[in-house]
């Protein structure tokens, strides 16, 4: 017993100095040099000696199925290696024996916190493909929905990285409010997850009645609960230890490693394709991109609340604002017709008829078209061959590109902050595997 | 992204720093493309990377695609992107299929991978990328650092998003078939 508290001591002695010379500039040991010189004399000290361990896959912190080659000398980690796909399910490849509008619940259920975003990237480059444009009240429905589902992914985030952290009350808080939006997905389009609720054209149903009242009740509610969760966390000695100064990643690097999104921010990059123009209709929005200062984990925690609050802004003026009219394209081409035009119209029947036995064909044409989910850049690259299946659906994953930076943000650090910053990357290994 | 002429203006400045790189320019669906030959990528790359009134300095996505039965058979697909303004450029290297050559240098034909230069030193974000196009497509790229399998298992024989690859031919092993999958146990 005795023995263990030494150790404590000595390891919180040793983060503390570790906290107090940081140089980022200090040159890294090579693993091998240290390996090296361990065969003699003092080297083999416990503390000295390199240790190369496996985290993962099925480790409780890695948020999934990811595997972590971590290289150790004591508690310091000199190199780091992830090693992805053992979720990989073949999506892509299943995708080219679908037909399009088969392909939407497929792409969903890549990144499964993020489905309405996955759907939209998709849908939007089909619509680009055959240039169908939606009308005004379905780019309300979409950016409301996407809204919501960004607040709920980064409150699956909250929860799951405060409990890494050791704070699990946040994991049930979290949870509550999330809960409250799955139940408002499902009053919308039926399903809590992988709603399959966005079409090539619009959406697939309106806003059933007492929605809009609903959302404005999750609305009033949210702030409130953003402050309690800040209250929980803001003042909190132990979180504020673990997450200032760690994983610092200096901006530069990040925008050559490609990593998009909160991350980004993070680092004080004001970057958010929200703010590009002739994304459905974020341009009437008054909404902040949320930046922070050095690209900590703390930073990185306090862009996501932030960016929580700017959404549930967002749905608000949303709600205002609403269009009246239709929620999905009338063109036949592309649109089932309404179920009631079947029994009077032949060529409705004819339209339903080819569209749900062959699907539409898409003219040859190759695409890249890329939105903001809550993790990045999210790009669907889809090439039609000019049959009614596409020949390639790809996706570029912003967890699969931000993982890059994972190397470059514990390198250095110590292992109990390899945590810390994995939590704070926010990997979806489904979105990663694909 | 960049207008027709625009685009003309960029293949020209590509084209004076080492002429054929250029093969054909479009602008389709709203998106310009440049497509260049496969020994010029990285001239091509540096070139819209390094200029100072180009500046596509970030790199969205690289990814692959099989075109068969199209001539060449494949193309890698670069996606710039120029922060500053705003505008998105497609650079796609079309590459050849070599399997449907000849027999040369003691290697059967249908071993032989396609190969392009990597860009991992220009943008360092296309490591995991250009991996995961040779994991799935068999396209190897020269002088990247890591070069392996990222997503199917190390050693997996195949390249399983190639258009002749077939979907679904693998059997799932479960305990009542174990017997017949043959030496499933190696």
């Amino acid at each position: 017993m005795a023995d263990e508290l030494l150790r404590d001591e000595a390891d919180i002695t040793e983060r503390g100095v570790a906290r107090e010379a940081e140089d980022p500039a200090a040159p890294l040991v090579d693993a091998a040099e240290i390996a090296h010189q361990d065969l003699e004399g003092p080297g083999l000290e416990p503390e000295q000696e390199i240790l190369t361990i496996n985290m993962g896959p099925h480790h409780p912190a890695t948020h999934g199925v990811l595997r972590l080659i971590v290289t150790l000398q004591g508690e310091r980690v000199l190199a780091c290696k992830p090693v992805m796909g053992y979720l990989h399910t073949g999506i892509e490849k299943s995708c080219e024996d679908k037909s399009y509008w088969k392909v939407i619940p497929f792409v969903e259920r890549m990144d499964y916190l993020s489905y309405f975003f996955q759907m939209e990237a998709f849908c939007g480059t089909i619509e680009r493909l055959v240039g169908l444009e939606i009308p005004p009240r379905a780019k309300y429905l979409r950016v409301l929905h996407m809204e919501l589902n960004r607040i709920m992914s980064h409150l699956v985030w909250l929860g799951t990285s405060a409990l890494d952290l050791g704070a699990i009350s946040m994991f049930w808080y979290c949870f509550r409010e999330r809960d409250t939006i799955l139940d408002l997905f499902e009053m919308s389009a039926g399903q809590r997850m992988h709603t399959r609720y966005f079409q090539v054209g619009g959406v697939f149903e309106d806003i059933p009645v007492g929605f809009e009242r609903k959302v404005r009740q999750f609305c009033d509610l949210m702030p409130g609960r953003i402050d309690q969760y800040e209250a929980l966390l803001d003042k909190n000695e132990i979180f504020l230890h673990r997450t200032r100064n760690v994983g610092v990643v200096s901006r530069e690097r990040l925008l050559e490693l490609g990593v998009t999104g909160p991350l980004l921010r993070a680092a004080g990059e004001p970057w958010d394709l929200r703010k590009s123009p002739g994304y459905l209709s974020y341009g009437d929005f008054d909404f902040k991109i949320p930046v922070g200062t050095i690209g900590d984990g703390y930073d990185r925690y306090r862009v996501r609340v932030q960016e929580m609050r700017e959404s549930v802004r967002i749905i608000e003026q949303c709600l205002d604002g609403l269009p009246e009219g239709p929620w999905i394209s009338d063109d036949r081409k592309y649109v089932l017709p309404p179920r009631d035009e079947l029994s009077t119209s032949m060529e409705s029947l004819i339209h339903h008829f080819k569209l749900v036995t062959e699907g539409y064909r898409v003219a040859p044409g190759e695409l890249y078209y890329s939105i903001e989910s809550p993790r990045g850049e999210l790009g669907c690259f889809v090439l039609a061959d000019g049959s009614s299946k596409p020949a390639r659906v790809h996706f570029r994953d912003p967890s699969f590109v931000n993982l890059q930076a994972f190397s470059d943000m514990s390198v250095g650090g110590l292992i109990a902050d390899l945590i810390q910053n994995l939590a704070m990357l926010d990997p979806i290994i489904g979105g990663v595997d694909r | 992204m960049p207008d027709a002429p625009g685009l003309e203006l960029i293949a020209q400045g590509i084209e004076e720093g080492r002429g054929g790189t250029v093969i054909e320019t479009s602008v389709e669906h709203d998106r310009a493309t440049l497509v260049v030959n496969p020994d010029g990528i990285l001239h091509a790359l540096t070139w819209l990377r390094d200029t100072p009134e180009q500046g596509y300095r970030f790199l969205s996505s690289v990814h692959a695609a099989d075109y068969l039965p199209a001539t060449p058979r494949f193309a890698v697909h670069y996606e710039l992107l120029c922060r500053e303004r705003m505008e998105r450029l497609h650079v796609k290297a079309l590459l050849a299929d070599p399997a449907a050559g000849e027999e040369s240098n003691g290697i059967p034909a249908d071993e032989k991978l396609p190969e392009l230069d990597s860009c991992v030193a220009l943008y360092p974000t296309a490591d995991f990328q250009e991996r995961e196009a040779y994991d799935f497509f068999g396209i190897v790229f020269r002088g990247h650092p890591d070069l392996r399998r990222i997503l199917m298992p190390e050693d997996y024989v195949g390249w399983p998003q190639r258009r002749d690859f077939p979907i679904g031919g693998e059997p799932v092993l479960f305990t009542h078939n174990e017997i017949e999958t043959p030496r499933w146990f190696e």
